[in-house]
């Protein structure tokens, strides 16, 4: 299962973010999450949008680097302690987490969603499903 | 009149110069054409017998070696003595990642070493000096350059090497330095270090010897003022022998060429044609006492101009100008010879597009070199820290191949300035050549 992340090189100056909007919206791709992981030249920008497909259709066309990657999107209690019972799962049963970031206005739902990339994407959503972690589809969010 | 090391020959009349250099040049002839398989091969071709050279005359008789020729000879093939006769090899850089080996017996040695005693001398040099050597000492040639002349002249020699402010700077004061040799970046930046320490009145340096670097005046009188010391011009090659091919003296207009050594020719870069005096073109070096690694007019790509001017310092030997531009793409960065096809080698070989740009600035007198990539769908992950993990490597590839270190900036594709469908491959901010 799992959700459609894609990933996109954008370097640090001005007007670079917007120029990804814009192309993404002329698309008419809607945006369920942004986030943005930076070091002093680069970022890497990485949105979950309503249709992937357009979405990278555009940004090929324009000359963008990018890759799409398959995340985890789980909805949690928005209360103390439902990050730490999901990051102690992943640290009894050995998973590597590489990056999360939470997806604040989850449409369908009141609770909190996180996205969360890891190695053995299925392995892990078995792990959470087991233990009673629900688990949400690309038109979920 | 001014300080000689040897002024029997730094002061000779012309024609005494030139009965040298005809003596010289016909014995080397013989010595290259009998050792050297790539010279025979090609006087040969060309119809000419070392009898056909009997004086500087017929010097544009012979044909001329090039850097693809050291590279092709790599590493043996110009060795035009016995290995066990050599003591010592000195290398720089090449392109494509090969190096130029240069080989040297005792004699080239020596000879060597009197050529930059001649240096140190024409700057106030004497056995009461304190030489303190802050360039690299190892294969780079200037270190042991200036480290032998000093020797010759028999001045306490401070082979510091270069790095470590804070030890050139203690030597400096404890050990009383009068001499400063290093790149005129590195002294630029001592001098800034010294000052901002307050220890200018702590130091007793009277001259700077500069080179392996292009520099401008301006930055000649920056040192000037910031030390208190005269800043010379010194010059010199591998290929040749390093520093000390030719050196300033006190009238600072220009370097004297060490011609009872070193013959030098300006040529038409394009046409091989030699100039005359005063005309600007690329200068060319034959080596005529050098026993292991002579070369027959070498091509330096440096763009000079030579004059046989009279000098008010008493010398006699041609003077050149500071190197005016390349005839070639060769940077020099920190002192450091780069070819912009050694960077492309090195990221090709590590899987990147051949779309980058060098970038050279020269920042508080110092050099930094940049290195444009354009980002690669192959290159890229949504991971930020496989991106930089990459980014290392490529920059320890690149300290591997130029031996010096290079900033790795990773840009958006078709983002690198492309003029008229042929990709701008280096921006050199820093404006080093002035005419």
């Amino acid at each position: 299962m799992g959700v459609k992340q894609i990933s996109i090189f954008v370097e640090n100056k001005v007007g670079n973010l917007a120029a990804v909007a814009k192309i993404i919206s002329e698309a008419g791709v809607s945006l369920a999450s942004i986030s943005l992981a930076d070091t002093k030249d680069f970022g890497v920008l990485r949105l979950i949008v309503d249709d992937a497909y357009n979405a990278a259709n555009a940004l090929r066309d324009n000359d963008y680097i990018f890759a799409i990657t398959p995340v985890i999107a789980v909805e949690t209690d928005d209360a103390p302690g439902s990050l730490y019972k999901i990051l102690t799962l992943f640290e009894e049963n050995n998973i590597n987490l590489e990056y999360l970031y939470d997806v604040s206005s989850g449409k369908k739902s009141n609770n909190a969603v996180l996205v969360f990339k890891v190695d053995n994407i299925d392995k892990v959503e078995e792990l959470l499903k087991s233990n009673g972690v629900k688990l949400l589809n690309q038109e979920d969010i | 009149m001014g300080n000689y090391f040897q002024p029997e020959i730094e002061c000779a009349s012309r024609e005494e110069i030139r009965a040298i250099q005809n003596e010289r040049l016909v014995k080397q002839v013989k010595h290259v054409y009998d050792n050297v398989p790539m010279y025979r091969e090609r006087m040969d071709e060309m119809g000419i017998k070392p009898e056909d050279i009997k004086s500087v005359d017929d010097l544009h008789k012979l044909p001329f070696t090039t850097k693809d020729d050291l590279r092709d000879q790599y590493p043996y093939g110009l060795l035009a003595k016995p290995l066990e006769e050599c003591v010592r090899i000195q290398s720089t850089s090449g392109t494509t990642g090969r190096r130029v080996v240069a080989f040297y017996t005792q004699h080239d040695i020596d000879l060597w070493d009197e050529c930059c005693a001649r240096a140190i001398v024409a700057v106030g040099g004497t056995k009461e000096d304190v030489v303190h050597v802050s360039y690299g000492y190892g294969l780079f040639t200037g270190g042991s350059g200036l480290n032998g002349g000093s020797h010759k002249v028999g001045s306490l020699t401070l082979p510091m090497s270069s790095g470590n402010t804070d030890r050139q700077i203690q030597f400096m004061t404890d050990l009383g330095s009068t001499i400063l040799c290093c790149t005129p970046s590195y002294a630029a930046y001592l001098a800034e270090s010294i000052n901002e320490r307050g220890l200018r009145d702590q130091i007793h340096l009277k001259a700077g010897i500069f080179g392996a670097e292009a520099w401008t005046e301006e930055m000649r009188h920056d040192i000037e003022d910031k030390l208190g010391i005269k800043a010379y011009d010194i010059y010199g090659l591998t290929e040749i022998s390093g520093p000390g091919v030719s050196f300033e003296c006190e009238a600072q207009t220009g370097m004297h060429v060490n011609e009872d050594h070193f013959i030098p020719e300006v040529i038409n870069p394009v046409t091989g044609e030699v100039l005359p005096d005063g005309e600007k073109g690329e200068l060319v070096f034959t080596s005529i006492s050098k026993e292991a690694f002579p070369l027959l007019r070498y091509r330096t790509r440096d763009i000079c101009i030579l004059s046989h001017e009279k000098c008010p310092c008493g010398r006699t030997h041609v003077k050149m100008t500071k190197p005016l531009g390349r005839s070639d793409d060769m940077l020099i960065v920190k002192g450091v010879n780069v070819f912009p096809s050694q960077i492309e080698t090195v990221l090709l070989n590590k899987g990147y597009a051949a779309n980058y740009q060098i970038i050279v600035t020269r920042v508080n007198n110092s050099d930094n070199l940049e290195v444009q990539v354009e980002m690669t769908p192959e290159m890229f992950s949504d991971n930020v820290s496989d991106i930089t993990a990459k980014e290392k490597e490529l920059v320890a590839a690149l300290k591997a191949m130029l031996g010096i270190y290079a900033d790795v900036k990773l840009v958006a594709p078709k983002t690198i300035t492309r003029s008229e469908g042929k990709a701008v491959r280096v921006i050199d901010k820093r404006n080093l050549y002035q005419n």
